[in-house]
């Protein structure tokens, strides 16, 4: 690809999410479509990270527990401490980094289904944790969370309040939206820098890198700690919009589905996790009407999608074009 | 000439077993120091200690006089001893070029964040090590072959890529374990020129193999393990007239240490 046509289809990506997508929906009416798409962006993020750690070679099903986790601690400090949302965002990823350092450390010397297995329970832990700790108000959860305020900076209005909007929906799309434009080109930025080779190399070879110099056990630590980091902000995110975060507002059943999401649009693509948060999400909406049988239908085709395209959905894209993919070992 | 390494009582004991017993000798600078013994002896086992890829049960390894063992194996390859691995180990995933530029790493003088953002030094660095790379390729002959990727290659190549990833990394200490093994009779004559041409790089090498045609005409000294413990160690002929090591190798067909 050259130059010009990467800018081009950014720009079209660009318009097609900014603005075309608000046109439609105001012409069509279907206000839904806000809610639906909001939501796919802040799962994209989250899956967004888990992809990262795929991208070093470990299998994640923890990151129900950073986006519970971050929920909380934006919920908390917006309604208890009278903190701006706008401020909790960051803080809330960052917590959640900083407890992923901790848990890190000790578990990333794991590997397969050994890490796998310890980071679903972790999602449990973390439930089990938000019912249990004085500050999160127990199953009740937090609610009533006001919507985010105005930025001003020297009396100029940057971001309005929220809850002046007469709807908010297409400001928490347009929030969303940026958040995962911003996440994806960070991540896009790593995969294709010499920091994503490294990364690949620890995929593909632990020992190896450690010999040529690779310091694994901080890299491995960086890597999830950027993935839990990406937790935090979507379930800090959601939680703003729904107004609300209980304990069972993430559970391992968003984990699974945040690594099937990696795994549907393609573990060797910076952009499958966006693709396979939409497919999947949208596919489960619409097996709606099929009642009972909407789970054993979802399996099935998921299934079946895997077997048929273990490089995921973006494989399909460029195959064609030679670019190798990655394997997942 | 000078005592680069030192092996000094080295053990290593997995549960009952010693696979490594009390190890002793020295390495000179730009010699070429094969270390032979039938399988099981702990050659591997040796190299990893000296690598620490495995922590030591006892003695210890000195480079330079400074005391290395037990470090991660990270460290031990900064301070400039790195070991390639018996079974082929490459990143099967890169094309052949990449595994040798990545393998650069150790150079690099760029943080993680700088290579995020592109610092000067990070583009700098990825510049040098590209053009680093390609020397590589074009003398260990795999230019040809470098936009492949290693998944498909044929052993002989395999085993290449395997110490030109080893010289990316600017050794001063390579460790080579069983770099013959699976090429066939020609390849074996060109890798070891390779490896005679890495010495006169300036590289100091320690290698493990079992073509023992090989390693009599490559060695400057060979150090033999039997049952983890050294029973010889001198000049190929010494060695090849070296009672004990017949004893060791007996019940083995003679033509394989080259009798
Ligand atoms: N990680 C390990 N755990 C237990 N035993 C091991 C381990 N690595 C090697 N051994 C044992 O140590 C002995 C020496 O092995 P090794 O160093 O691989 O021999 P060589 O390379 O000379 O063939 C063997 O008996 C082997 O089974
Ligand atoms: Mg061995």
């Amino acid at each position: 690809m050259t130059r010009t046509t990467k800018i081009v289809g950014v720009g079209a990506v660009l318009a097609i999410l900014l603005v075309g997508i608000p046109a439609l929906i105001n012409i069509s009416g279907r206000w839904d479509l806000y809610y639906t798409l909001t939501s796919v962006a802040l799962l994209s993020i989250a899956s967004g990270g888990v992809w990262l750690t795929f991208y070093i070679g470990r299998i994640n099903i923890g990151q129900g527990a950073y986006a519970l986790m971050g929920g909380y601690v934006s919920a908390i400090l917006v309604v208890k401490y009278g903190v701006s949302f706008w401020l909790t965002l960051p803080i809330a990823g960052l917590f959640c980094g900083a407890v992923s350092v901790l848990i890190g450390i000790p578990i990333l010397r794991l590997r397969g289904v050994y890490f796998a297995m310890i980071t679903l329970v972790l999602t449990e832990v973390a439930r089990l944790s938000m019912l249990a700790l004085p500050i999160t108000n127990g199953a009740k959860g937090i609610t009533n969370i006001p919507l985010p305020g105005a930025v001003e900076v020297f009396g100029l209005t940057l971001i309005p309040d929220f809850a002046t909007l007469s709807n908010a929906k297409p400001a928490f799309y347009y929030l969303s939206i940026v958040l995962m434009i911003l996440c994806f080109a960070g991540l896009y930025r790593l995969v294709n820098s010499r920091l994503g080779k490294l990364c690949r190399s620890l995929q593909q070879n632990e020992e190896l890198a450690s010999s040529i110099g690779v310091n694994i056990a901080y890299l491995r630590v960086v890597a999830y700690v950027i993935s839990s980091f990406l937790g935090g902000i979507g379930g800090a995110t959601f939680a703003a919009i729904s107004q609300s975060v209980y304990p069972s507002s993430f559970t391992i059943a968003d984990s699974i589905n945040f690594m099937l999401n990696c795994f549907l649009g393609g573990l060797g693509y910076v952009f499958g996790p966006m693709l396979g948060t939409l497919v999947l999400y949208f596919g489960w909406d619409l097996l709606f009407q099929t009642g009972e049988f909407q789970l054993l239908i979802f399996s099935t085709v998921l299934i079946a999608l895997i077997l048929a395209l273990p490089n995921g959905l973006l494989s399909l894209r460029f195959s064609k074009a030679g670019k190798e993919s990655v394997g997942r070992e | 000439m000078s005592e680069l390494l030192q092996v000094i009582g080295l053990t290593k004991r997995f549960g009952g077993l010693t696979a490594v017993n009390n190890v002793s000798f020295s390495v000179q600078e730009h010699e070429i120091l094969s270390v032979i013994g039938p399988n099981g002896a702990g050659k591997s086992t040796l190299f990893k200690l000296i690598a620490s890829f495995l922590r030591t049960s006892g003695g210890e390894v000195r480079f330079r006089g400074e005391r290395i063992s037990n470090l991660a194996p990270h460290i031990t390859a900064r301070k400039g001893i790195v070991r390639t691995f018996q079974e082929t180990t490459i990143f099967k995933g890169m094309t052949v070029r990449e595994n040798v530029v990545i393998a650069h790493h150790l150079r690099s003088k760029a943080s993680l964040f700088g290579f995020f953002i592109e610092s000067p030094a990070a583009a700098r660095d990825e510049q040098e090590f590209g053009r680093s790379a390609d020397q590589i390729l074009e003398f260990l002959d795999l230019g040809e072959i470098k936009n492949e990727v290693a998944s498909n290659l044929p052993q002989g190549h395999l085993r290449a890529l395997g110490i030109a990833i080893g010289l990316s990394t600017d050794p001063t200490v390579l460790l080579l374990d069983e770099p013959f093994a699976g090429m066939n009779h020609d390849e074996t004559r060109r890798a070891v020129e390779m490896v005679r041409s890495v010495r006169d790089r300036g590289v100091t090498l320690l290698l493990v193999e079992h073509d023992m045609s090989a390693v009599m005409k490559i060695s400057d000294r060979i150090v033999v393990l039997n049952f983890g413990e050294k029973i010889a160690e001198g000049t190929p002929e010494e060695i090849q007239s070296n009672e004990s090591v017949i004893e060791a190798y007996l019940g083995i067909e003679d033509e394989s240490i080259g009798l």
